[in-house]
C-alpha cells in the first residue's frame, strides 16, 4: 500500500506541472493584468509605466515570467498580490479558515440530512417517505445553489423580521419593511457590521443562510448515493443470514447493511469534497463571507495573477490528493481490493 | 425497438411531465418573438420595477422590461449553449475515449493522463480563467451575441472527461466480442470499425449522459453568468438577469431575482427527469 501511495503522489507531481503551464499561460494572455490599472492612471508617463513593468517582472516573456514564479512556489514564496501587495500566502492565510469553517458545517449539515434521510428512504422503499424524499432529492440537485441563496436572502433577510427586534419589541411586521423592524437573519458577513469581537451567537446567526445555502449543494445528491447503495445490499445474502442467526433489524441495518453500504459512499464524499470549493465560491460571493472564494472572485476580477494562480493550485493539490485518498480508502475498507499485486 | 421505448419511457410519469415543461418552455422561447407584445431590449421610463400583473405576469426589470419577454429570449440562449456545449463536450469525449477503449497500450495510456489533467482542474475556478482568457480572443464567432460561443467553447472543453471514461469502459469490453474480430479480419480499417461498428452500440450510456450534460452545461453558464464571468449584457440569459437581480431584491424587488432562477430550475429538473427516465427505458434489462 506505501509504495502505491509513493507511486501515486509522485505521479501527482508532472501532473501539478501541467496544470500550472496551462493555468499560467492562460492568465497570462487574459487581457486586463496588473497593468491595466497603472496605465488609467493620468499622473504616470510612459516611463513610469515601463519601469513598473519592469519592476514587476511583465517586460519578460510568458515562459521566463513561469520559471521564476515556479522557482520561487518551489521554496515557498508564493509572490504578491497585485492589488494589496501583500504576500499571497498572507491573503490566503487569512482567508482559508474563513471558508474552511463554512464548508465544514455545511458538510457535516449535508451529511446529518442525507444520510438519516437515505437509509430510510432505502428501508421503506416505495413507501410515501420515499417518494417524497426522492423528490425533494432531486429537486434538490435541480436548484441551483446561486438562486438558492438569493431566495434564502429574500425570505430570511428581506421579507421576514425579527418578531424581538430590539427596536419594536414583540411584533410580525407581516413581510412589509418598516425602517425600525431588524431582518430575523443577516444577509452577509461573519459579523454585524462595524462589530470586530462578534459574540458566538452572532457568528452562528451569520452562518445560518450560507450554510444552509452551501449544504444544499450536496444534500440531494448525497441521499441519492445513500439510498441507492443500501438499496444495493439490503437484498443480499447476508442480510438474510444475520436475520436468520436471530440478530435484531436495528443491528442488521446498522453493522451489517449500513457498513457495507457506506464504504462506496465515502469513496464518492472524498471525490466530490473540493467540489465544495467550487459551492463556496457562490456562497461567498452572495454573503459577503470573507474567504477564498470570494477572494478568488475578486482576483478575477482585477486578473491578480498571483492569487489567482495559488487559489488554482491550492484547489489542484486537494482535488489529486482527494482522488487519491478515495481510491484508499477504498482498499482499506474493501479487503478486496488490493494495488500491492499490480 | 423506437415504440417500445416510448412505451417504456411513458411509464415514467415525471420524465413525461419533464418532457411537456422543456417542451412549453422551448416553445416559448422560440416563438416569444411573435407572440410577445414587447421588446426585450427597449425600456420603458414608466414602468421600471413593476411587480407581476396582468400586463407583465412576472413585473418588469430596473429599466422596465418586461421580465417575462426577456426571460424567453434568455431561454433561446441558455438552451442553445447548454445543447452546443454538451454536443461539443460529448463529441470529445466519445472520440478520446473510444481511441483509449480500442487501442489500449500507450494510446489509452496517453488519452487517459490528458483525462486525469482535466479531472484535476477545478471546474468552475478554471471556468472562471478561461472566460478572462476569452475577452483577449478577437474572433467573431466566439464574440457574437456577448460571448455566447466562447461560453459554448469552455464549457464544452471542460465537460468530456465523464464520457470519455464511460465510452472507454464500454469500448474496452466490446472490443473482445466476436463481431469486432469479424470486422478486423475482413481487413476492414480501425477508424470504421471504431465508429461503424463499435460506437452504435455504446449509444444508450452515451445518450442519458447528453442528456444530464445539459442541464449541468445550463447550470455551469448560469452560474459564469451570474457570476459576471459568462455571457454579457444587454443579450439576456438566466444567469445574468440573476446577476442584475441581486441588488434589487435587498430591496424588496423579488420577482427579478426569483423567475430566472424558476427558469433554470424547471428546465434542469425537466432534464434530469427526462434522463431518468431514458436511462430505465433504454435499460435492455427492462425491455419486455
Amino acid at each position: 500500500m506505501t509504495g502505491y501511495i509513493v507511486r501515486r503522489l509522485l505521479q501527482a507531481i508532472p501532473l501539478l506541472i501541467v496544470i500550472s503551464i496551462i493555468v499560467f499561460g492562460m492568465i497570462s494572455l487574459a487581457p486586463g493584468g496588473p497593468m491595466s490599472a497603472f496605465e488609467e492612471n493620468p499622473n504616470l508617463s510612459p516611463e513610469d509605466l515601463a519601469r513598473l513593468e519592469e519592476q514587476l517582472g511583465l517586460d519578460q516573456p510568458v515562459h521566463e515570467r513561469y520559471l521564476r514564479w515556479a522557482g520561487r512556489i518551489v521554496v515557498g514564496d508564493w509572490g504578491y498580490s497585485n492589488a494589496s501587495r501583500r504576500p499571497v500566502l498572507t491573503e490566503i492565510g487569512e482567508r482559508l479558515p474563513n471558508t474552511l469553517q463554512l464548508m465544514a458545517t455545511a458538510f457535516v449539515v449535508t451529511l446529518l440530512i442525507a444520510i438519516p434521510i437515505g437509509i430510510l428512504s432505502a428501508l421503506r422503499q416505495y413507501s410515501i417517505f420515499d417518494h417524497v424524499a426522492t423528490f425533494l432529492a432531486f429537486v434538490g440537485q435541480a436548484i441551483p445553489i446561486f438562486w438558492f441563496g438569493l431566495i434564502l436572502i429574500i425570505v430570511f433577510n428581506v421579507w421576514l423580521n425579527n418578531p424581538v427586534s430590539p427596536s419594536t419589541g414583540f411584533a410580525f411586521s407581516n413581510f412589509t419593511n418598516c425602517a425600525d423592524c431588524a431582518p430575523l437573519l443577516p444577509g452577509g458577513g461573519m459579523a454585524p457590521f462595524g462589530v470586530d469581537n462578534p459574540t458566538f451567537w452572532q457568528r452562528l446567526q451569520h452562518m445560518i443562510l450560507p450554510v444552509t445555502m452551501l449544504a444544499l449543494f450536496g444534500a440531494g445528491t448525497y441521499t441519492r448515493y445513500m439510498r441507492g447503495q443500501m438499496l444495493e445490499v439490503i437484498h443480499l445474502d447476508y442480510m438474510r443470514t444475520a436475520r436468520a442467526k436471530g440478530l435484531s433489524e436495528g443491528r442488521v441495518v446498522t453493522r451489517h447493511a449500513l457498513k457495507n453500504a457506506m464504504t462506496p459512499i465515502i469513496t464518492i464524499i472524498a471525490l466530490e469534497l473540493p467540489g465544495l470549493f467550487g459551492g463556496a465560491l457562490f456562497t461567498e460571493t452572495i454573503f459577503s463571507w470573507p474567504g477564498m472564494g470570494r477572494l478568488f472572485y475578486r482576483s478575477a476580477q482585477r486578473v491578480d495573477y498571483p492569487l489567482l494562480m495559488g487559489i488554482v493550485m491550492i484547489n489542484a493539490v486537494l482535488i489529486i490528493l482527494f482522488n487519491l485518498l478515495a481510491d484508499v480508502a477504498y482498499a482499506y475498507m474493501d479487503p478486496r481490493v488490493r494495488f500491492d499485486r499490480r | 425497438m423506437r415504440g417500445m421505448i416510448w412505451r417504456q419511457f411513458r411509464r415514467h410519469r415525471m420524465a413525461l411531465v419533464g418532457l411537456l415543461v422543456l417542451a412549453g418552455l422551448v416553445l416559448g422561447s422560440v416563438s416569444v418573438s411573435v407572440v410577445s407584445p414587447y421588446d426585450p431590449e427597449k425600456s420603458s421610463m414608466r414602468e421600471r420595477r413593476e411587480p407581476p400583473s396582468l400586463t407583465h405576469p412576472m413585473g418588469t426589470d430596473t429599466l422596465g422590461r418586461d421580465m417575462m419577454t426577456r426571460l424567453f429570449y434568455g431561454g433561446r440562449i441558455s438552451l442553445t449553449i447548454g445543447l452546443l456545449a454538451t454536443l461539443l463536450g460529448v463529441t470529445i469525449g466519445t472520440v478520446i475515449g473510444a481511441l483509449a477503449g480500442y487501442y489500449g497500450g500507450t494510446t489509452d495510456n496517453l488519452l487517459m493522463r490528458l483525462t486525469d489533467l482535466f479531472i484535476s482542474l477545478p471546474r468552475i475556478f478554471m471556468l472562471i480563467i478561461m472566460s478572462l482568457l476569452l475577452r483577449s480572443v478577437e474572433v467573431p464567432i466566439l464574440q457574437a451575441y456577448g460571448g455566447v460561443g466562447g461560453i459554448v467553447l469552455i464549457l464544452g472543453l471542460l465537460s468530456w472527461t465523464g464520457v470519455a471514461r464511460l465510452v472507454r469502459g464500454q469500448f474496452l469490453s466490446l472490443k473482445e466480442k466476436e463481431f469486432v474480430e469479424a470486422a478486423q479480419t475482413l481487413g476492414i480499417r480501425n477508424m470504421r470499425i471504431v465508429f461503424r461498428h463499435v460506437l452504435p452500440n455504446t449509444a444508450t450510456p452515451i445518450i442519458v449522459a447528453a442528456t444530464l450534460l445539459v442541464a449541468g452545461s445550463i447550470i455551469s453558464e448560469s452560474g459564469l453568468s451570474f457570476l459576471g464571468f459568462g455571457v454579457q449584457p444587454p443579450t439576456p440569459t438566466w444567469g445574468n438577469m440573476l446577476n442584475a437581480a441581486q441588488d434589487e431584491m435587498r430591496k424588496g424587488n423579488w420577482w427579478m431575482a426569483f423567475f430566472p432562477g424558476l427558469m433554470i430550475f424547471l428546465t434542469v429538473i425537466s432534464i434530469n427527469y427526462i434522463g431518468d427516465g431514458l436511462r430505465d427505458a433504454l435499460d435492455p434489462r427492462k425491455m419486455r
